[in-house]
């Protein structure tokens, strides 16, 4: 059985005397496994002789890192005398033509503009997402306005598939979240009111808080960072491989078949998921107002109606649609702009987290102010 | 000769589907080893096993003496040290950019100054054809048959003894895999080289293989120099060398002023 040959090398070495008329003669193995640990020791010393008389023919075997260090060491030329055998003068020839790498990328230099200039980036990048993101709203539309008139080709399978991963899969964790979040609220609540004797006044602040906003903002966050970044992962890798290419060669427009179903899926079940969440907040409430208030849940359920107008409800709810088309749109906005490379694919989908919770949040603040006469007792 | 590689008693299954049965191979010390085999044979996966990136069902692969799957993890570093690997798509890092493709494994070795880096790295690419101009490319900006050159540029920087490539010609034009060929020579001539390489285009395995193994009904039908193989009697063997294609590479070969390397068989398939 073979052994690996680096293992029977010989330690690279130099010989010479102190007369600076006498040669260089090398012996050894010079190749870039026996360098590797005595790379600064060899150059010094090589560098030191730059100017005599060189002699490689008795070197065991010289690869193209062995010769780099002597190339190096003579000052990127031939020594005046070079004796060589014949397989080594390829060598050298390929090193004397190499090229310089291309420089990295040159920091720009300093100037007092930079800061304005890079504001000014900023803002060009801005522009450019805000118009790439209307685009996509805008083809979403024509495609939807498309098939209207021909419901056969309404991607119904994807679409029901992109509402079980979004909204069945997520009813565990969205119930998690919410429950504990109810129980959290009310017992807070609970100690403040009764430092007042307003017990009863628990099923308002409840039922109002949480169908009006948590349910819904509870419900969006969760979805853009479980679905949000899967979708926009997923579109990024289908652009790294070129299935997106693949899929508009096939005359299959990808906003149609990926994008729409997405958008319609989100927008269905991220509704759901509100009443989901809602229900299960108002849960958890109900059991902590029991445990800290007395309050029975015979109580809590028949005061909810006369406490919360219904308005609240279908706020919320509406809010959740808007959400999932926003959350949805960013999502595949982001995800069709990923580079083919990984680390594109990475930036990509973390950008497209944040953008989504943050117009989320953005989007809720309009609500609250558009209808801040809706629904208020 | 030593061996550098040895199989024996490979076999590998995917569900069902079994790949391998009872493969054994050798592959020598400073030899070009050919596989070739349909497509769908398991040349791809016997070679990942070579490589250790996936475990045989059963059987047992030795690199240079060590048992894949019992050497100590320091022996295995070592030893990927010194092979070099031309995965079939090219596997470079796509956020590198080419340059950095071929510096990564040297600035790894964490012994040399940059300088040299960069002249070891222009020197790989220069090797395979690949100009200075490319080399600030990112993957995705390169050609099919230029990401097989930077790959094997990069399987190259660390000047290995054992090189396996993955059907290193599929993709190149006809002069790149002459130069290709060239290459490979060139290198078995300046340092010991041992390479098992996958390839379907006759051509390049008629110029550089040793020996040949062919892979069909999962095991190896024939292993040998190619004018023994070119007579033995099995349907693949027939249809890869007795189509026109394979008469036509095989008189090709037979064309040079050289005298005759393989002899033309008897039978007709
Ligand atoms: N990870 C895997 N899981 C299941 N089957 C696989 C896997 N990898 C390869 N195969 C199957 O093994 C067979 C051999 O594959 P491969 O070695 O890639 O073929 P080739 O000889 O063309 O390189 C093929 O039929 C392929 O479908
Ligand atoms: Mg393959």
């Amino acid at each position: 059985m073979s052994e690996l040959y680096a293992e029977r090398e010989q330690l690279p070495s130099i010989a010479t005397t102190d007369s600076p008329t006498s040669a260089v003669a090398l012996t050894g193995d010079w190749t870039l496994d026996t360098l590797a640990s005595r790379m600064r020791p060899l150059t010094q010393q090589a560098r030191r002789y730059s100017r005599r008389a060189w002699d490689l023919r008795d070197i065991g075997r010289i690869d193209d890192a062995g010769a780099t260090l002597l190339w190096h060491a003579w000052g990127a030329e031939r020594p005046a005398a070079l004796l060589l055998r014949p397989e080594q003068e390829a060598m050298f020839t390929r090193l004397a033509e190499v090229q310089k790498p291309p420089q990295a990328r040159r920091r720009r230099a300093w100037s007092a503009l930079a800061p304005v200039s890079r504001v000014g980036e900023r803002v060009v990048d801005v522009i450019d997402h805000v118009s790439g993101f209307t685009t996509l709203l805008g083809q979403t539309v024509l495609d939807i306005a498309r098939i209207a008139g021909n419901p056969a080709r309404m991607p119904w399978r994807e679409i029901s598939a992109n509402i079980h991963r979004t909204g069945a899969q997520a009813l565990p964790i969205t119930a998690l979240v919410s429950f504990l979040i109810g129980i959290v609220l009310s017992y807070l609540s609970a100690r403040q009111l009764k430092l007042f004797g307003a017990d009863v006044y628990i099923v308002d602040i409840l039922g109002i808080s949480i169908l009006r906003e948590l349910g819904p903002v509870l419900a969006a966050i969760l979805v853009a960072g479980r679905s949000g970044s899967s979708m926009t992962a997923q579109l990024g890798v289908m652009r790294v491989t070129q299935e997106l290419d693949a899929l508009a060669v096939l005359g299959i427009p990808y906003s149609l078949r990926l994008v729409l179903p997405k958008i319609i899926a989100l927008a269905i079940a991220l509704p759901l998921l509100v009443l989901w969440s809602n229900a299960i907040a108002l849960l958890g409430g109900m059991v902590a107002a029991g445990v800290e208030l007395n309050i029975g849940y015979r109580h809590f359920l028949s005061g909810l109606p006369g406490a919360v107008p219904v308005a609240n409800l279908w706020l919320g709810l509406a809010k959740g649609a808007v959400f999932g088309i926003l959350i949805g749109l960013v999502s595949c906005h982001f995800g069709l702009r990923i580079k083919p490379n990984t680390e594109s694919l990475g930036a990509g989908t973390t950008n497209s987290v944040v953008t989504a919770i943050t117009i989320v949040i953005l989007v809720d603040a309009i609500f609250a102010v558009l209808f801040s006469e809706v629904g208020i007792p | 000769m030593s061996v550098v590689i040895s199989v024996a008693g490979l076999c590998t299954r995917y569900g069902k589907q079994v790949i391998h049965r009872d493969l054994d191979l050798t592959v020598l010390d400073g030899e070009v080893l050919g596989i070739v085999g349909g497509s769908g044979s398991g040349k791809t996966t016997l070679l990942r096993q070579m490589l250790g990136l996936d475990q045989p069902m059963r059987g047992v692969v030795k690199v240079f003496g060590y048992d894949l799957q019992t050497a100590s993890a320091d022996d295995l570093r070592r030893m990927r040290r010194h092979w070099g690997v031309l995965f079939q798509h090219g596997a470079l890092f796509s956020a590198l950019t080419v340059f950095d493709n071929v510096a990564l494994p040297l600035r790894e070795l964490r012994a040399l100054p940059e300088p040299m880096i960069a002249d070891l790295a222009m020197l790989k690419l220069n090797v395979v054809g690949i100009g200075a101009e490319h080399a600030p490319k990112m993957p995705s900006q390169l050609s099919g048959g230029m990401i097989k050159r930077v790959a094997l540029a990069r399987a190259l920087a660390l000047q290995p003894e054992l090189l396996f490539l993955d059907e290193p010609t599929a993709g190149l034009d006809p002069e790149s895999s002459e130069s290709f060929v060239e290459l490979i020579n060139t290198l078995r001539n300046e340092l010991r080289l041992t390479v098992v390489m996958i390839t379907h285009d006759l051509d390049t395995l008629i110029s550089l293989a040793d020996r040949v193994a062919v892979l069909a009904d999962q095991r190896l039908v024939a292993v040998g120099a190619l004018d023994e193989i070119v007579n033995i009697r099995h349907p693949f063997i027939n249809s890869l060398f007795h189509g026109e294609r394979g008469q036509r590479a095989l008189a090709a070969a037979n064309d040079d002023t050289r005298p005759p390397k393989i002899v033309f068989p008897d039978h007709v398939p």
